[in-house]
């Protein structure tokens, strides 16, 4: 085998492996998602954050303005305070609220957020007073059984 | 009964003492890489035989695991109307796991057991020891380019290995099962996160390949140089790297794994 053989393959190879490579992280993963370039931060107290883990996704009107920049546990309210990290592009009023959702009954958990109708704007360090706690479903079916049982009770009752 | 013992402990020596000369072997390695990058020709020839000459059973397989992987998820995932997952199954199965181990396991095959069979017969027929009578260091102008080879062809192959899984996973999904492209590929780009798929499967390959490299040139340098010897130090080459890798695997799996 000639020596310029050699190196072209040997080339040929490297620019394989180096493409392979980029696509796997640009197309396959996540790097190529273009990051905001500015953002701001604004906090929210949720009484149960559910599954909620950082990075979760925040959604306003089903698009994606941000995500969950870290979830704290404050201990004087014993309340779970969530950071949310906002694109800068968007802008929401100040009595927005946070509630968070699940997509689909088993899908992930993300933040949606639903804006109000105040004349000023949320800005950095901003705290966001209306939040919706997450829906535990253990505690909806308790409830529910609950509900069933004592309705059994009063129709018994009647009898 | 005390002969057993002794066995074991004879065993339990030579292993630790093996492992040993591997450490120092591996300095020795590193300490004449000099002119394996000076002339980097010798490298290139060796990447030439251990990287592009294993490219085609790495793609073939990776495409076909690929597609395996992508027929028997669906199987699993219909029954619980989550086909449309089958993208990111292929994709984290082959990134995180598959596409190293694999392309280690072939890798080790198809160019550790050349490049011990290659030392090995050098050994055997003398030529390390001419080369010594000319003052050229073995260590540098046959085990050193070898080596390089290993460490930089490994994670270059399991990165087309992963590719063409994905493909395969790709093909499997449109053609065969019906499920839509635009779905396929969202659901991967939502599901597989640089850092954590892609860069530690990319560490696992990189780690692998310095594993399979030390071990074949370790065991080609150290065989006996007889036909016998030879013939034997392949065959320990090609179980110890199948051993070592899939032990690493575990342990760096543990470490990667590690919190959210």
């Amino acid at each position: 085998m000639d020596r310029k053989t050699i190196d072209l393959w040997v080339g040929i190879f490297m620019l394989m492996g180096i493409a392979a490579l980029l696509w796997l992280s640009l197309r396959v993963g996540n790097l190529g998602e273009d990051r905001p370039s500015s953002t701001y931060s604004v906090e929210a107290k949720f009484t149960n954050i559910g599954g909620l883990k950082a990075k979760a996704p925040v959604k306003s009107a089903g698009v994606l303005v941000g995500r969950v920049s870290d979830i704290k546990f404050d201990n004087d309210k014993f309340q779970a305070v969530v950071i949310l990290t906002v694109d800068g592009r968007y802008s929401f009023p100040k009595d927005t609220s946070a509630s968070i959702l699940t997509s689909g009954l088993l899908g992930e958990v993300y933040i949606g957020l639903e804006p109000g109708a105040d004349e000023k704007k949320l800005t950095n360090g901003d705290k966001v007073t209306l939040t919706q706690s997450a829906v535990v479903l253990e505690r909806l079916i308790g409830q529910f059984m609950f509900g069933k049982a004592a309705e059994g009770d009063t129709t018994a009752a009647k009898k | 009964m005390i002969n057993a013992i002794r066995n074991l402990g004879v065993r339990g020596i030579n292993a630790l003492w093996r492992g040993g000369s591997m450490a120092r072997f591996f300095m020795l390695i590193l300490a004449n890489s000099g002119m394996s990058f000076r002339r980097f020709r010798l490298t290139i020839r060796e990447i030439y035989f251990a990287g592009v000459m294993s490219l085609v059973i790495i793609m073939v397989s990776g495409l076909f695991i690929g597609m395996v992987v992508g027929l028997q998820g669906f199987e699993t995932l219909q029954h619980y109307g989550a086909e449309e997952t089958m993208g990111v199954l292929v994709a984290l199965s082959l990134v995180r796991e598959l596409g190293p181990v694999v392309t280690a396991l072939l890798f080790a095959s198809r160019a550790g057991s050349a490049i011990t069979a290659e030392i090995g017969l050098m050994k055997a027929t003398e030529q390390l020891k001419a080369m010594d009578m000319m003052a050229i260091d073995p260590m540098a102008r046959v085990v050193a380019p070898r080596f390089w080879a290993g460490a930089i062809s490994m994670p270059v192959l399991a990165a087309l290995f992963s590719s063409m899984g994905i493909f395969g996973g790709y093909l499997v999904a449109t053609l065969l099962v019906g499920i839509d492209s635009g779905v396929f590929w969202s659901n991967l780009h939502a599901a597989v996160d640089f850092r954590y798929d892609v860069l530690n499967g990319f560490v696992k390959s990189v780690v692998f390949g310095v594993a399979i490299s030390i071990i074949a040139t370790f065991e080609g340098f150290d065989a006996d140089p007889t036909a016998e010897g030879v013939a034997r130090a392949t065959t320990r080459t090609v179980v110890t790297s199948a051993l070592t890798v899939l032990l690493l695997d575990l342990i760096l799996t543990g470490f990667m794994l590690r919190g959210d």
